[in-house]
């Protein structure tokens, strides 16, 4: 029976990637890699890692501003859904926050690049009148040393995807009920929701806020495009070591993957014991009996943080649209004198081959994890038994594994094996990374649907195939393609794994948008960039519209 | 011809090692066999049973056969078995008559033929005109009616029925019933029927069995 195949071939991609890559980073590091003349185990790799100048600095660098930005991100999402869930304001912004998910974070990070930095568009709309400043001032915002504005890029973008998670696990926790029954005992809305509805549902995004841990800890666009460079964050270095010439400094970028991968342990080591703290504070403020009634002033804020990573993010990208089809703009005009589509048409040429590529590698992937994931929830219905807790730590496995140190160890593999930089090996790569986000997508819905109907179809003596796509598929139409769309949003936005196993032959929009971050042609890097919105927000508009199209004579069909 | 209609024989389903129902007996051709209950007593599985759909979570032994055939080791397509919920259940993304021309056999062949046969179902549930129809601007009584020719439609063996009519009115369950119970009867189909109602099971006429809750 082909359903049978669909969880241990999930699990066969998933995790073999994943342990085959460690495994290959491993060896190298400890100093064992034949083919690259290394054939005694050693720690000399290690030695060398801690012998680089400032790689403390860089070590101290990925550590803080990954926590800062789970923590700052996880606390605005925090106080914002305790303070305004169920309000109509939470609804707007709800709507407003959600396409944000999907646009890739090299994008974001461009957009908050071009609002911010001294020569961008929030200096240019003050200047010169409140500034004075008839050129950009002399300093360092974007790239600053101690990584701020990387923090603040990591903090937009974070906020979209715990603010979506949360919500999907919210009404499993009967909020509605514990905020009435708090406010009836006299607590203030957050101070209810904190004590009431949010340990249960910290529970369940729980894996989502190491992801986002590991993810912060170990980024590297968003780092070569915000991050400091005196010296780098420790993945940014790792890259440029993996990409040196010189074969012998594989041994070096290996063990500096197993530090990163250290790092990041580390990271969520310090998480756990934040989490430990912060409950027991928790609990003995809830001993007091307070009832923190005057929290309107915390409401604001965490509404107003809320609204200005959505406004930033927006904002940011506004200007990178406007970039590209600017002509002359000089500072400090908050306009460009006109527009015109000449970056584009000088672009378009060199854009194409990665365009092609983009499609093709996020269709494909796209494409095999609906499949997946389709025969393995099919599984699940035919044994009644549901995925444990092993299977949601798999799932989330490729997003708390930082990338850096098994894309490592897989890229040396592929290329023993000669299939490095080939279209298959990128689809499998991007496939480790897409399968959990679509998997997690259409499950509830899958796991929602009333299964009666399907008793009803093989009443009228219907084949399972049968009721599985003339019924099912079709009912469950909007929630696979959004899905996919979810998928093909994610696959577009990755880089590390299009840099490392496309080996700079297999280029696409985002690696091509965050090789041009150093060049510093703000209208081509718009043009790239926005490109990298509009892709995955096309996959998200045949999503919507799409079936709502095919289904406009059926009332039932409307979300 | 005495092994005509529905056979449980010696059926029992439990849960985790408690036991929920325990049913002996035949019910014929045109029969109705109503097995009333608290919700939550697990009377609806005794029909996943039958139909082939129970969870795997319940365990459960005895036989089924209709007319002398065994069903119980029969997947649930194989079964013919005709359903009605407490929902009706009409397909959201299929017009009414595609709901019902989901249901002919496929060795009904011929457009035409097919078509006739869904035109003289809506026409036999007093819908007839109504197939190019959207099933959700269908009043509830209207979907109940297509939901159970769409049952007919299919050559059920035997129907059987989950609360069906708890969701009507009080006027439209009356007529319902009627209905249903007529159609069996004519079409000689054991039925096997699920429900908290008293006057269900008045109005059906046949052997009752209760499940208490304990």
């Amino acid at each position: 029976m082909l359903t049978r195949l669909g969880p241990p071939l999930a699990i066969l991609l998933l995790a073999g990637p994943i342990v085959a890559g460690l495994a290959g980073t491993v060896l190298p590091a400890l100093g064992y890699f034949p083919t690259l003349g290394g054939f005694s185990f050693s720690l000399a790799p290690f030695a060398a890692v801690l012998a680089e100048p400032g790689i403390a600095m860089s070590v101290a660098i990925s550590l803080g501003t990954g926590l800062a930005a789970t923590a700052i991100s996880l606390g605005a999402v925090m106080l914002f859904v305790a303070g305004w869930s169920g309000t109509r304001i939470f609804a707007r912004i709800q709507h407003l926050i959600s396409p944000l998910l999907s646009v890739p974070h090299a994008a974001v990070a461009f957009g908050l690049a071009f609002l911010i930095a001294p020569s961008g568009m929030l200096a240019r709309i003050v200047s010169p009148t409140l500034t004075g400043w008839d050129q950009p001032p002399d300093v360092l915002i974007v790239h600053d040393p101690a990584g701020l504005t990387m923090t603040a890029g990591l903090i937009v973008k974070e906020i979209p995807f715990l603010l979506l998670i949360a919500l999907a696990a919210l009404p499993q926790t009967n909020p509605v009920r514990t905020r009435a029954l708090a406010a009836s005992l006299g607590y203030g809305q957050v101070a209810g929701f904190l004590h009431g509805t949010w340990p249960p549902l910290y529970r369940q995004i729980r894996l989502a806020v190491f992801a986002v841990i590991a993810f912060s800890t170990s980024v590297v666009d968003v780092a070569q495009i915000l991050g400091p460079t005196t010296p780098a964050p420790l993945a940014v270095r790792l890259i440029e070591w993996m990409r040196d010439p010189d074969l012998s400094m594989r041994f070096l970028a290996s063990a500096g993957a197993l530090l990163q991968l250290g790092v990041t342990a580390l990271a969520i080591v310090i998480w756990i014991g934040l989490e430990r703290i912060s409950s027991v504070m928790c609990r003995q403020i809830r001993d007091t009996g307070w009832r923190f009634r005057g929290d309107a002033w915390l409401r604001g804020a965490a509404l107003a943080a809320v609204t200005l990573a959505a406004f930033a993010v927006f904002a940011g990208l506004a200007t990178l649209a406007l970039w590209s089809v600017a002509g002359l703009w000089q500072y400090p005009d908050a306009l460009p004198d006109w527009l015109t589509l000449k970056t584009w048409m000088k672009s378009l040429p060199r854009v194409a081959g990665p365009l092609g590529t983009t499609v093709a590698v996020a269709t494909l992937s796209t494409l095999i994890a609906v499949a997946l994931s389709l025969l393995s929830l099919l599984r699940e219905d035919e044994t009644g038994r549901r995925g444990g807790r092993g299977a949601l730590m798999l799932l989330y496995l490729p997003l708390i594994v930082p990338q850096v140190a098994f894309l490592f160890g897989l890229q040396l593999l592929l290329i023993l094996a000669g299939a490095a930089a080939s279209l298959p090996s990128l689809v499998f790569a991007h496939l480790v990374f897409v399968m959990p986000y679509v998997f997690l997508s259409l499950s509830d819905p899958w796991r929602a649907y009333d299964r009666r109907y399907e008793a009803v179809a093989a009443g009228l003596g219907k084949r399972r195939w049968t009721v599985f796509f003339r019924v099912k598929l079709p009912m469950l139409a909007r929630p696979v393609l959004t899905a996919a769309a979810v998928g093909f949003a994610v696959s577009v936005g990755l880089y590390l794994p299009t840099v490392l196993i496309g080996a700079g032959r297999l280029e696409t929009i985002t690696t091509e948008a965050v090789a041009l971050a150093s060049g510093g042609n703000r209208r081509i890097i718009g043009v790239y960039a926005f490109l990298q919105m509009v892709l995955p927000a096309l996959g998200f508009l045949v999503a919507i519209f799409g079936p709502a199209l095919i289904f406009r004579h059926r009332r039932a069909m409307r979300a | 011809m005495t092994e005509q209609g529905l056979h449980l024989d010696h059926v029992s389903i439990a849960l985790k090692g408690k036991t929920l129902l325990s049913v002996d007996r035949r019910v014929g051709p045109g029969e109705v066999f109503t097995v009333m209950g608290p919700s939550g007593s697990g009377k609806s599985t005794l029909l996943a049973f039958i139909g082939g759909f129970l969870d795997p979570a319940f365990s459960a032994s005895g036989k089924v056969f209709i007319d002398g055939d065994e069903l119980t080791g029969l997947a649930a397509q194989d079964r013919h078995a005709g359903i009605l919920f407490q929902d009706p259940l009409l397909f959201p993304h299929m017009s009414v008559s595609a709901n019902l021309a989901f249901a002919i056999p496929a060795s009904v062949k011929g457009r035409s033929a097919r078509a006739a046969l869904v035109e003289k179902a809506l026409e036999d549930v007093g819908l007839a005109g109504s197939g190019a129809r959207d099933p959700d601007t269908l009043s509830g009584g209207e979907k109940a009616r297509v939901a159970l020719a769409r049952s007919l439609l299919s050559g059920p063996r035997m129907l059987l029925l989950d609360e069906p009519f708890s969701k009507l009115d009080a006027g439209l369950r009356e007529q319902a019933r009627q209905l249903v119970f007529d159609k069996a009867r004519a079409m000689h189909l054991p039925v096997v029927l699920v429900t908290h109602d008293e006057a269900d099971a008045e109005a059906a006429g046949g052997a009752i069995l209760r499940i208490d809750d304990c």
